[in-house]
């Protein structure tokens, strides 16, 4: 009795996402498959739940080779998965949602809604989930809508449950109810295979772990046999710096105000409710907060891609409340944004012109009208080399690169002219170990040539180490503020939550 | 723990305004010029007799000689000043669910008055413009729906002209050589075999799907044109269909003015009606429903839950190639009742507005099918009564009413989330 | 999305550095195959379907199949010799079959170009027949009623012809910048619209010849007709010249200028590039007016370039749908423009010959056109045909959903 990956090779056009990789998990167990990012886990998971087909290898469930043609066969074979971004349709209820694909029906194919809402009534109850059959889940926070994922995989009658980084949007208060809940499963006799590129929660959950590194299986561990610092190496390749090196910070002049902002997210909600804060030159402040508490809409308010309805956004003196995101750019702000791929380059453009992609309108890229494509060609080149940027050559388009160097990409576009404040969104998610170092370290180096950085991630660890200021979020306000040095993440989390007020 | 920082009050909101209340405004300003024309224009504009004489039956029903005598300088007063009360409202900026009611009403005050502004000194068959309004807003509907169809499965598809031409041209053939039924069953299956077409290319070899509609349109006018040429002028026999004829509901088609305009149409009009109902139960209330919006919406959370998205997605583009060869059929066989070149004349196009004007909901294309229907009578009515607009300008009225509702005038719609994005898998 | 993605591609530097110089060697070869061999197979392609056609639309033929089997496919085979041996006659059989197929493919480039400039901004523009009606009728009435010599007075034409053309293009991108209007169905309307329009104002004494009451204009005056640029007898004009400089023109503005730079980057990542600081809004305006400006031209290469030059209400004929298919054959490149354009101008020319001559109706051209779209855009299913190793996945969207 066990779920067995056997020998799963899967390649991609320019890669091996996974080289012969095997894995198996008993029921009543807890398997952790740690890697960094890229290191091929989600691919093997979405081999395992017929989403990929694998080149080579094949899975075993209870002793049945498993044909990997589509998620139905992987479902009837009791395997139920928890994706890292939520497989729920925004516009449907949690009824709804849970029963589609094994919808009850009554008379001509109608939907039962009462047999549909009983269902999860009856399994949320069972497990502790507290979950409501009749909300939109559009309207529920990340926390809840995962739990709702785990109501979907237990209506399967699934037996082995993969969670796919399940604590990247949590708060380290609902990380120990969810440890909880899967405990829970755990004693119930399933089977579950937990992803994450987390040290101390692997650590911490798992009966064994399983090491992936550049898609190959590199290790096995019992987590009473070994050390972060031992795991940290083994899913790396080498050692690595758990934490971020940095001298205390020196605030100087206040260069970001934000006052009372009000702004409305594309559903017309005030996601931000009059948020006030300041961010000093020589600073790190991070904000930190549950995902969907406003940040997204703050920082597009802030670069003035978003209009705001109340309040006011002074940026070294000047009120930009009202101006142009190229206007603001111009007064001296970085800007990392938020989804590199949607926001930071135009994947298709090479390397060469996303470098130049907001400055090229002027001397030395252009005169008039005309562009300089050797000016800027030269100019990529220099970036490539001095950001550290892996790539053949300038004018390939960028999509051909890796997430890490094309966030470092974005990096050196942003911070190779004199900047007065710079913003990051998420700056690290989805990179590299290797890449998220020398963001950090960039990023710090900038606070020490006076700039004034806002950081906002929904890595609470990520906040932890960068900030020198801590800043939460929640509801669209701030609602406290802590110094990283003295305070712990659960008092940070707490007030994530919305309740850690004073 | 720290510091904290000092709660905030919600403070004033300044004077940016939110997209509904600049809607509101907008709408408001619209209604208050609106108001003033008629008053002006339909009220002290109006010379000599002002008696207009709207006719509520036909020569042909059972209770005749219905009419509603009405002074159209006094409506147009009335009605002048109604519209500007409702724009008024509007600039309050309350109740900001009601800006589309509040437009709507406007505007069907604004028809009421300029009818009565034309038909003054005259007479004018009310039942009858009512009656047109139907049967023109068939085709536009069953656009509708067929778009609807597709894009509540994440398609778009801009070849609804193509398959309402091209279902027209093999109904009549179909038609002329071996009678109804197979005229009928030919348009079916060519409007089937079209939306089978546009999800072969679409799904299967992931040609963007706006240029696939496109090239469903180009292949239909160029295939039916050729055809006609070729074929249709040389044996033109095969161009007579026999005209469906319509089926008058006993009882309900003596109804004083409801029988005319509703229950003595041919079985395409029940049909419509029927089929709006009929999809609005099957999407919100089955199986088949749920599963279509969630491809529409999450194709791969319907993916993951064992949905065949590209089964999904082929069986309601077929279904939608269907309906609209059920609306070519209603053109070649009952409208018109014989093939002519490039006959839809963009109707598809018009009912993929009102697809979106009706927020992808089945009884929203119906009355946005009914506004465009309504809007086609307008112009053949008017163009009766000669009241001093050339003709064009009216020809010009549903395609300019078309714009105006795809720039967005019934305010943000939202679409289904994965409308128009091809669902990939590796 | 993000993180999934880069878990199916990572670091490709850690593999692609071996065998990197085969990799770029091949991909100039695959990169020229596909921009040659790829239409070249949906032309062929092209022709055997219409073959098909206008053999199974052979009337007479049928006919005889009762009696004479062999006979009735023997007239078919003949039919589709006739149709493309008139076809070709028509593209190159003689000086003046050439002089038609560039004087037919001088407006198809110029509105072909439209269509591609607006690709390039992840546009879609359907209206070059609308922008051909409104630039046409501008340089129509510089044409008819502002006297000047002809070295002045058809530079104003045609700068008329831009702005009428760009004004009506334009109106479609402000509608989308303004109000997210989809562009496909507010440049169809717009066709509409102005084909009424054009229909009304044709019958005014602003256009039309005193004495006449049929919708068509006064001759335009000798000034403003565009000279034929060999021999007064060849139609071709220098509206010829205009496409070619409208090529290099568009080429410069998309690859060399900072216009054509945001233009791109709009195209292909309307939200990177509002990011990056651009006005998106305002480069879809524009783009719809540069789009337009060209389309216009192309309007007045049919108000004031062809013989009569009596002007009728359905001046642009169907260039304007023929400018679709022809910017995606030439991908949306000025240059692949120009050449789709001389090939559509022979098959168009040489279209009407054949049904002169043969009896072909020239809507055989339409459905070329719509089969080759499909083979370009959905190069695996000329693949399938040919049997051909499939290269890398091509992603063809161009456009949008509506919410954008």
């Amino acid at each position: 009795m066990a779920l067995e990956l056997r020998g799963i090779t899967k390649r991609f056009p320019t890669v091996v996402a996974n080289d012969n990789v095997s894995l198996s998990v008993a029921p009543g167990e807890i398997v952790a498959l740690l890697g960094e990012n890229g290191a091929g886990k989600t691919t093997l998971m979405n081999v395992l739940f017929g989403l990929y087909s694998p080149d080579e290898g094949q899975v075993v469930i209870d002793g049945d080779h498993l044909e990997l043609s589509n998620p139905s066969a992987s479902i009837a074979a009791g395997v139920g998965m928890v994706h890292q971004h939520f497989m729920l349709v925004p516009v449907f209820t949690v009824a709804e949602n849970v029963i589609l694909g094994l919808e009850p029906v009554k008379g001509l194919s109608l939907i039962d809604r009462t047999k549909a809402r009983r269902l999860v009534t009856d399994i949320s109850d069972r497990y502790r989930l507290a979950v409501d059959p009749d909300a939109l889940i559009e309207d529920l926070p990340v926390g809840v809508q995962q739990r709702v994922e785990i109501v979907k995989v237990l209506a399967r009658d699934a037996r082995y449950i993969v969670f796919d980084e399940p604590t990247a949007v949590l708060t380290p208060q609902e990380v120990e109810e969810f440890f909880e809940i899967v405990r829970g499963l755990k004693d119930d006799g399933k089977g579950v295979i937990f992803i994450s590129h987390k040290l101390n929660e692997a650590l911490e959950i798992a009966d064994r772990i399983v090491v992936l590194r550049d898609g190959k299986a590199v290790g096995e561990v019992n987590p009473a046999d070994t050390s972060k610092e031992q795991l940290a190496e083994l899913m790396v390749g080498r050692p690595v710096l758990l934490t971020v090196e940095k001298s205390d910070a020196e605030p100087g002049d206040v260069v970001l105000s934000v006052e009372n902002l009000v702004v409305l997210d594309d559903r017309a909600h005030r996601t931000v409710n009059g948020a006030s804060f300041e961010v000093r030159s020589g600073e790190i402040v991070g904000i930190a907060g549950v995902q969907g508490n406003g940040q997204t809409e703050l920082v597009e308010s802030i670069v003035g891609m978003r209009p705001s309805l109340a309040g006011r956004v002074v940026i070294a003196g000047h009120d930009v409340t009202e101006h142009s995101p190229r206007q603001i750019h111009e007064s001296g702000i970085a800007h990392v944004p938020e989804d590199r791929q949607e926001s930071g380059l135009v994947l298709d453009f090479t390397v060469a012109e996303n470098m130049v992609l907001d400055s090229y309108y002027d001397e030395p890229y252009s005169r008039g009208l005309r562009m300089d494509w050797a000016t800027a060609t030269e100019a990529a080149q220099r970036l490539v080399d001095e950001y550290d940027v892996k790539t053949t050559r300038v004018d390939v388009p960028v999509s051909t690169l890796s997430g890490g160097n094309q966030q470092k990409v974005i990096v050196a576009r942003e911070f190779d002219r004199d900047v007065k404040l710079v913003i990051g969104s998420q700056p690290t998610r989805g990179v590299d170990v290797g890449s998220i170092e020398y963001i950090h370290a960039r990023i710090v180096e900038q606070r020490d040539m006076g700039a004034a950085v806002l950081v906002i991630s929904s890595e609470l660890d990520e906040v932890m180490a960068l900030a020198d200021r801590i800043l939460v979020i929640y509801q669209g306000r701030i609602v406290g503020e802590f110094d990283p040095k003295s305070v712990s993440s659960t008092e940070v989390g707490l007030a994530m939550l919305g309740s850690g007020e004073g | 723990m720290t510091a904290t920082i000092e709660r905030v009050e919600t403070p004033e909101v300044r004077n940016r305004a939110t997209p509904e209340e600049r809607r509101s405004t907008i709408v408001g300003w619209v209604l208050i010029a609106l108001g003033l024309f008629v008053f002006i224009f339909f009220g002290l504009g109006l010379d000599g007799d002002g008696t207009a004489t709207f006719n509520m039956s036909l020569q042909t029903d059972r209770f005749k000689d219905l009419a509603w005598v009405v002074d159209a300088r006094l409506l147009s007063f009335i009605v002048g000043v109604l519209i500007m009360g409702l724009g008024v409202w509007r600039l309050t900026r309350r109740a900001l669910d009601w800006t589309n009611i509040a437009l709507a009403v406007g505007f069907t005050l604004f028809a009421l008055a300029f009818l009565a502004w034309a038909a003054a000194g005259s007479q004018f068959s009310m039942v009858g413009m009512i009656r047109s309004t139907v049967i023109l807003s068939v085709v536009v509907v069953f656009g509708a729906l067929t778009g609807l169809m597709c894009e509540r499965v994440g398609i778009i598809n801009i070849g609804i002209e193509g398959q309402l031409l091209a279902s027209a041209f093999a109904g009549v053939v179909l038609s002329s050589a071996f009678g109804t039924l197979a005229g009928l069953s030919g348009a079916l299956l060519t409007g089937a075999l079209l939306g089978w077409l546009l999800a072969w290319l679409t799904i299967r070899f992931n040609v963007d799907q706006i240029i696939a509609g496109v090239v469903i349109n180009f292949l239909a006018l160029g295939l039916t044109s050729l055809m006609s040429a070729r074929i249709l002028s040389d044996v033109q026999s095969l161009n007579a269909p026999a005209r469906i004829p319509a089926w008058r509901i006993p009882f309900l088609a003596d109804i004083p003015v409801l029988g005319a305009t509703l229950f003595d149409h041919t079985f395409f009009v029940y049909g419509m009606f029927i089929l709006v109902v009929a999809i609005h139960i099957g999407l919100f209330y089955t199986r088949w429903g749920l599963r279509s919006r969630s491809v529409g919406e999450h194709p791969k959370a319907a993916d993951t839950a064992g949905i065949n998205v590209y089964w999904v997605r082929y069986r309601n583009v077929i279904l939608g190639g269907m309906i609209a060869g059920f609306g070519g059929a209603f053109l070649g066989l009952a409208q018109v009742a014989r093939f002519e070149e490039d006959m839809t004349g963009g109707i598809g196009f018009i009912g993929l507005a009102a697809m979106i004007f009706g927020k992808w909901l089945p009884f929203g294309a119906l009355g946005a099918g009914l506004v465009f229907g309504f809007a086609r009578a307008v112009q053949q009515k008017a163009a009766i009564l000669n009241i001093g607009i050339p003709s064009e300008f009216l020809l010009m009225l549903p395609y300019v009413v078309t714009i105006i509702v795809v720039a967005g005038v019934v305010g943000k719609t939202r679409p289904p989330a994965a409308d128009g994005q091809p669902y990939i898998k590796e | 999305m993000g993180d999934q993605e880069h878990e199916g591609r990572p670091d490709p530097e850690s593999h692609a550095a071996g065998n990197d110089v085969a990799r770029r060697v091949s991909g100039i070869d695959e990169k020229l195959g596909r921009a040659i061999l790829t239409p070249l197979l949906a032309l062929v392609l092209a022709l055997a379907v219409g073959a098909v056609i206008i053999m199974v639309t052979d009337v007479d033929a049928w006919r005889l199949m009762g009696e004479d089997l062999g006979g009735a496919l023997g007239e078919m085979l003949e039919g589709v010799w006739i149709a493309y041996r008139e076809l070709f006659r028509g593209a190159f059989g003689s000086v003046r079959a050439i002089s038609e197929t560039l004087f037919t493919a001088s407006p198809l480039i110029l509105a072909g170009l439209a269509v591609a400039v607006g690709f390039r901004t992840g546009l879609f523009n359907i209206g070059a027949r609308g922008q051909m009606f409104a630039g046409g009728l501008f340089a129509l009435w510089v044409g008819l009623h502002v006297d000047l010599p002809a070295l002045i007075h058809i530079p104003v034409a045609l700068i008329a012809a831009i702005i009428g053309g760009g004004l009506w293009g334009g109106l479609a991108g402000f509608l989308k910048a303004r109000f997210g209007a989809h562009e496909v169905i507010t440049t169809i309307m717009l066709n509409f619209v102005a084909a009424f329009f054009v229909l009304y104002i044709l019958k005014t004494s602003l256009f039309q010849e005193a004495g006449s009451n049929l919708p068509q204009s006064a001759p335009v005056l000798d000034s403003a007709r565009l000279p034929p640029i060999f021999a007064q007898q060849y139609r071709v004009n220098i509206s010829l010249i205009i496409a070619v400089l409208a090529v290099w023109f568009i080429h410069w503005l998309l690859f060399r200028s900072t216009i054509g730079f945001e233009f791109r980057a709009a195209g292909l990542s309307a939200s990177a590039s509002a990011y990056a600081g651009m006005n998106v809004s305002f480069l879809y305006t524009a783009v719809m007016f540069v789009s337009g400006g060209l389309a216009g031209l192309a309007g007045a290469s049919m108000t004031l370039g062809l013989p009569p030059y009596t002007v009728t209400s359905n001046f642009p004929g169907t260039i304007g749908f023929d400018a679709i298919a022809l910017a995606l054959l030439g991908r949306s490149h000025p240059v692949g423009v120009l050449w789709a354009g001389l090939l559509f101008g022979a098959l168009i020319a040489g279209g009407r010959t054949m049904q002169a001559a043969a009896g072909v109706s020239v809507d055989l051209v339409i459905v070329m056109q719509a089969l080759i779209i499909i083979f370009i855009a959905a190069p695996a299913l000329v693949r399938a045909v040919f049997r051909i190793r499939a290269a890398e996945a091509e992603p063809t969207q161009l456009t949008k959903g509506w919410g954008s």
